[in-house]
């Protein structure tokens, strides 16, 4: 049930996407007719390799263009933007963590979050220094991510989700490269940076222990596919 | 802003390969301004280069031959004319000055050359300037074993005054041709940076009297240097006419720099084969610029995938790549003028060793401007290709885990 006075982050309805295979056949990837998710909720959604999650994810971030449907983003129709203010959106109200961190190789910790920075709000280094400080790594600012563990580029990865303040944060399986006990810390640093500020969260995993830790789990291939107008999720 | 720390890290990034690529672009910006350079300068030097003199009366021969073995000192005697034939020319109610040179000896490879002190006392090799000794030294007494050193000569040879030289016969030279007199230095001139810095003048009777010369021709000269009077183009016209079309015992050469213009007509086959050259190895070093980023495309997909997901505009991304191939150019034409530097101080000194001329490596050319300029066009258009690949990236694609 949607809660009063709660403003949807993200709003999608109807959205499609497929693919062409290698033997010229469509495939259907992604098809939701109904799905949103209101101001600082976190919800984990389910589901095995391969079932479209990532996709999914892409299609809100902008990266991919659907095939038809509507993708709402802090109120604004990411889906019928043009590329370059699709870009200028993702990079203001999204915050995006991969499974592989995907972190710049040749920049420091400090600047894989001020890069992260300069597409969105600008600059500040002192922000991006106390976001570092925030994850853990006060001491690792000007290390490269080679000379991190993979917990700590993961936590570089949070900080730089987090750099311009996004009212939607997608996590793409955070922990999947991670040790467990890692995987938990990682996680709850997500949950409580987002949490901090005011950030939605939507997670993707097929990890138990992950999806474990979050009061609210959809199954995506439920509502994938799902016809339906029900939304599929409904926030508490 | 952010799109020259993207650039910027992106060349420290992959340093080796920019530094490598720089490098080529520098050699081949370096090259085609020298070349170029060399080439402005020397023409310049050579076709302006006269010594002071209009023009050149010697044995039947070749003009350019005259002009090069009279001014230049360069080239074989085409042979002698006698004495009379210097007090016909001079007496010529047109010329201004006539100086008699007679040469065929050397010191040690370094000609000797025999002259009046006219050519001192009255010849400017450039207005209001004449070849002078440095104080102490003075010019040779027209009757005595005397010599003034050219100032190339004198660096080259470590002579000074009070230092005794025995000539050499011939033009070459051979240790087992030595004259039996003996010369006395009594100056070194002040440099001119014309080939009379490369020259020993002595009197002109010590040379065509030395012993071992024809006493048959002893009063022989092997050019007169002539300067014709102000205004008298139509002299040296006439002059020309009366000697080369009228006569054929002698050859008068005028205007200098006109015939030496025609050498470097006669060798401009030459300078467009070293100028194609250049071209080419700017062609190929831009082309490197193209392999270079190209061949990294692979590993920067990923990068780029991750800038796009970050906000980066596809546009962003394409400047960058166009900037960076400009930005390799740049950063190589910066070195490219160091290589300019070192090439031209080598040309000029090996220019002012063989003719006197000075090539100048600091003086000014439009191709300072323009190679650079071009390069950094030509390696700008050579990043299209790799930045249309980056523009084309697909971010989706790019940014899955690498199994």
């Amino acid at each position: 049930m949607l809660a009063p006075n709660k403003m949807r982050v993200l709003e999608i309805s109807n959205l499609q996407k497929s693919f062409l295979t290698p033997d010229r056949k469509r495939h259907d990837v992604v098809n939701v007719s109904d799905f949103f998710l209101e101001e600082h909720a976190h919800v984990a959604l389910r589901g095995e390799s391969g079932s479209g999650k990532t996709t999914f994810l892409n299609l809100i971030a902008g990266i991919l263009k659907p095939d038809s449907g509507r993708v709402a983003v802090a109120g604004r129709e990411m889906s019928a933007l043009p590329e370059p203010e699709r870009d200028r959106l993702r990079a203001t109200a999204i915050g995006y963590i991969f499974q592989t961190f995907n972190l710049l190789q040749g920049y420091t910790c400090l600047e894989n979050v001020l890069v992260g920075m300069s597409f969105g709000h600008g600059v500040d280094r002192e922000k991006a220094r106390r976001l570092l400080d925030r994850v853990g790594l006060r001491d690792h600012q000007n290390h490269y991510p080679r000379q991190l563990s993979t917990g700590q580029q993961q936590r570089v990865a949070v900080a730089r989700a987090l750099a311009n303040q996004p009212k939607l944060v997608l996590a793409d399986e955070p922990t999947g490269n991670l040790d467990s006990a890692n995987a938990r810390e990682v996680l709850a640093l997500i949950r409580e940076t987002c949490r901090e500020n005011g950030a939605a969260l939507l997670l993707v995993s097929h990890d138990r222990e992950a999806l474990g830790q979050f009061e609210q789990i959809e199954d995506f291939q439920k509502f994938n596919n799902n016809a339906s107008n029900d939304p599929v999720v409904d926030h508490l | 802003m952010t799109l020259w720390w993207i650039i910027y890290k992106s060349l420290r990034q992959h340093a080796f390969s920019t530094l490598l690529t720089a490098f080529s672009i520098a050699l081949a910006g370096g090259l085609l301004m020298s070349v170029w350079a060399v080439r402005e300068q020397s023409h310049a030097a050579f076709t302006g280069m006269s010594g002071g003199f209009d023009a050149v009366l010697g044995a039947r021969s070749a003009k350019l031959q005259l002009v090069l073995n009279a001014i230049f000192h360069l080239e074989e005697s085409p042979g002698n004319l006698a004495w009379p034939d210097y007090l016909e020319i001079q007496a010529n109610p047109n010329v201004a000055l006539a100086v008699p040179i007679a040469m065929g000896d050397n010191y040690r490879g370094y000609r000797l050359v025999g002259t009046t002190t006219n050519f001192f006392t009255k010849a400017e090799y450039a207005p209001g300037k004449r070849c002078t000794p440095r104080a102490p030294g003075r010019i040779f007494d027209p009757a005595a074993r005397e010599a003034v050193v050219g100032s190339l000569v004198a660096q080259k040879l470590g002579l000074k005054r009070g230092d005794v030289i025995h000539p050499f016969h011939g033009l070459q030279f051979d240790e087992e041709k030595e004259h039996s007199e003996t010369y006395l230095i009594v100056g070194v001139l002040e440099p001119t940076n014309t080939p009379a810095d490369r020259v020993i003048w002595i009197p002109l009777e010590g040379l065509q009297k030395m012993s071992g010369h024809d006493p048959q021709a002893a009063s022989d000269v092997s050019a007169v240097l002539i300067q014709l009077k102000a205004g008298s183009a139509v002299a040296g016209q006439r002059l020309s006419l009366f000697y080369n079309k009228e006569g054929n015992r002698l050859t008068f050469a005028w205007p200098i720099g006109q015939i030496m213009a025609q050498l470097f007509g006669k060798i401009a086959w030459f300078d467009r084969v070293l100028e194609l050259v250049a071209y080419l190895v700017a062609l190929v070093a831009t082309g490197s610029i193209l392999a270079s980023i190209y061949n990294s495309m692979n590993e920067r997909r990923r990068e780029i995938a991750i800038l796009r997901a970050l906000g980066a505009h596809r546009r962003t991304v394409f400047s960058s790549i166009i900037l960076e191939a400009a930005t390799i150019a740049a950063l190589g034409m910066v070195i490219g003028f160091a290589f300019y530097s070192a090439i031209m101080t080598a040309v000029a000194s090996v220019v002012r060793a063989q003719t006197g001329i000075v090539l100048d490596p600091l003086a000014f050319h439009a191709i300072m401007i323009w190679a650079p300029l071009g390069l950094i066009g030509l390696s700008a258009l050579s990043g299209i290709v790799p930045a249309v690949k980056a523009y084309r990236t697909d971010v989706a694609e790019n940014l899955a885990p690498i199994s």
